[in-house]
């Protein structure tokens, strides 16, 4: 039998069609080898343990007694007949509300400062990013010494300077804001993001305008601050996502004192869960924390067409 | 137009036939222009810059200078600045107290480092795997798979903690390291998303030759990929090590035999035994022995820590 050169190809092209599907399917199935550790993790650690831990919020549950099956109970008492919880989101969103914005003024003007041409800017930033190196405990522990109420730094630094000092972890109006300066002191990391964005900007655009007669601060309100957004935007989300998930600083510093005035949603849900081993409970909290965080992020994105500026 | 541009691109002293008065020149010397940062100018950024590097470095000295004291001159008002005589037996002391029916602090600290060691070399090696499948292959779902990854960094912890301390109740792991080791060696998803930004910067050409010699996906990976990213693996690697060290929820909820605890823990019920006391010079030798090995890694691969926050093009 003889075949056309036609058809010839045809069956070639059909060969190298199978030979190419099953190179793709090999291909892929290599493909799923490399990310088998995530998947294998992620429904271990992280997909079965979020439906587990919404199917708990449905139970009252102590662990020593078998779970027992409540519906809405948990999220009911939350919101009716739990004065701690409220009071814990409260307290989470006012530290949120002091911290991220206040962090990213100092991350900014830390920033522009590091990037006006400065001598030894490596020797500024290392002093600037070193804090970062100490966050959590140890850097808890520092600052409860540093706001000791007779001993302190802080106290004694500011009667010498003639102002009176305050007992900053111990009087409700201030000790938020004294936490919050305690993380303003790990502004590290945003400062960094910051001052890359800043070093990548194209020059060109400030050489433009200044043939169009802009002064310094015209220049940062029209051009800077548009080209920084994606790093604002950015730093913006990780800052609320990290900041709602908040535990050593209260942990270690106040306990959540004075008077409750710093019990965090992450530290009053611990405290839930291993103290009072209310798992139940515990879970439908955490289950609120997520849809906060979740509900404040997508919000973002979406608010993200309106001012972020991708130069694409 | 011309002269328009000569002037941009010309220093004053290089345009002919231009040249400055005094008054001039004193305002360009304050002022500054385009070439030169006037000296007001240099005045205000030096000195904010001074001001501020001095509020950050505050903490650290009052923390050496604590340390170094003898106890008298931790009580006395008002504190000294500086230590005298120095107390280099703090740092001994603060090691080797005895505190209550617990083990010496060496063991805690070889508890963190054996979590550590573990958590940096598994962050690595897991997520540098699923990062090259991201990076460099096709397959059916991949799209959808990362965002997943992603969005995973939105689930705070405190949604999984119940559920995994109720996994290693079932595994008779609690009070062991196994579950502050284990979970680590299954990708981080930041990790991943960090070192799949950084393969795909390196050129494809490179694997696709090795595919000419025959090499497998695996062998490119591990002998070509891996060490043309050394840079990116370091970053991951400096702030996986800067994690797990500092780590302190995950201990706190797991360990509860003093020798199980790690360092977080000891410096946390340090508080606990001698909150409120005066031992704060010894407290303060302890929390400084702790963060040494942060602060010596940070000073030695600053640019890995830099690389690591700047790596990723986190637009889009």
């Amino acid at each position: 039998m003889t075949t056309t050169p036609h058809a010839q190809a045809d069956t070639r092209l059909t060969a190298r069609r199978i030979q190419s599907k099953s190179r793709r399917l090999r291909e892929a199935l290599i493909a799923y080898s490399f990310i088998a550790p995530w998947i294998i993790g992620f429904v271990i650690f992280t997909g079965g343990p979020i439906v587990a831990s919404f199917a708990l919020s449905f139970f009252k549950w102590k662990i020593i007694t078998p779970p027992r099956y409540i519906a809405l109970d948990n999220y009911i008492k939350m919101f009716s007949d739990d004065q701690w919880f409220l009071l814990s989101i409260g307290v989470t969103l006012k530290y949120l509300l002091l911290y991220v914005p206040l962090a990213q003024l100092l991350a900014l003007l830390l920033a522009v400062l590091l990037n006006q041409k400065v001598r030894s800017l490596g020797f500024w930033r290392t002093i600037f990013y070193l804090p970062a190196v100490v966050s959590g405990v140890a850097g808890s522990v520092l600052w409860l010494w540093m706001y000791h109420n007779e001993l302190g730094v802080i106290n004694n630094v500011l009667q010498l300077i003639g102002f009176e000092g305050r007992k900053w972890l111990y009087d409700t109006d201030v000790v938020l804001g004294a936490l919050v300066v305690k993380s303003l002191w790990n502004v590290g990391v945003p400062m960094v993001i910051y001052l890359a964005a800043l070093q990548g900007m194209p020059q060109t655009l400030y050489e433009a305008a200044e043939i169009d007669g802009g002064g310094d601060w015209t220049n940062f309100r029209s051009i800077t601050l548009p080209m920084l957004s994606p790093a604002i935007f950015f730093n913006v989300v990780i800052g609320i996502i990290s900041g709602i998930q908040t535990f050593a600083e209260p942990y270690v510093m106040t306990r959540g004192g004075p008077e409750n005035a710093t019990l965090f949603l992450g530290l009053y849900l611990y405290q839930t869960a291993f103290s009072y081993l209310n798992m139940g409970y515990a879970s439908a909290m955490a289950w609120i924390m997520f849809v906060v965080i979740f509900t404040l992020t997508f919000v973002q994105f979406k608010l993200a067409n309106r001012w972020v500026y991708y130069d694409g | 137009m011309t002269t328009h541009n000569t002037l941009l691109t010309t220093k004053p002293s290089q345009r002919s036939g231009y040249t400055l008065d005094g008054a001039q020149k004193l305002r360009v010397f304050l002022l500054g222009n385009r070439f030169a940062p006037g000296f007001l100018r240099q005045l205000i950024v030096y000195s904010l810059l001074t001001i501020l590097a001095t509020l950050f470095l505050v903490p650290f000295y009052w923390m050496v200078n604590t340390a170094l004291k003898p106890i008298e001159q931790v009580i006395t008002l008002p504190p000294t600045w500086i230590p005298h005589p120095i107390r280099w037996e703090n740092f001994v002391q603060a090691m080797t107290m005895p505190y209550e029916s617990s083990p010496p602090v060496y063991i805690y600290a070889i508890n963190t480092s054996l979590i550590t060691f573990n958590g940096v070399v598994a962050t690595i090696l897991s997520s540098a795997m699923v990062a090259y499948a991201f990076a460099r292959m096709e397959f059916p779902g991949k799209n959808a798979l990362f965002m997943g990854i992603l969005g995973t960094l939105m689930i705070p912890f405190a949604v999984v903690m119940v559920p995994q301390f109720i996994i290693w109740k079932n595994l008779n792991w609690l009070d062991t390291l196994w579950p502050l080791m284990v979970p680590h060696w299954f990708g981080s998803a930041w990790n991943i998303f960090l070192l799949r930004q950084f393969f795909m910067t390196i050129p494809r050409e490179y694997d696709e030759a090795a595919i000419m010699d025959g090499a497998s996906r695996w062998r490119i990976f591990w002998s070509i990929l891996l060490p043309l990213s050394k840079p990116a693996l370091a970053a991951v690697g400096v702030f996986a090590f800067v994690f797990f060290w500092n780590d302190f929820l995950g201990p706190l909820i797991i360990l509860s035999t003093p020798k199980n605890f790690t360092l977080t823990i000891f410096l946390v019920n340090f508080t606990v035994t001698y909150s409120r006391t005066t031992s704060w010079n010894l407290y303060m030798a302890a929390a400084l022995i702790i963060i040494l090995p942060c602060l010596v890694l940070f000073f030695f691969s600053q640019n890995a820590f830099l690389k690591g926050i700047t790596i990723s093009d986190f637009k889009r």
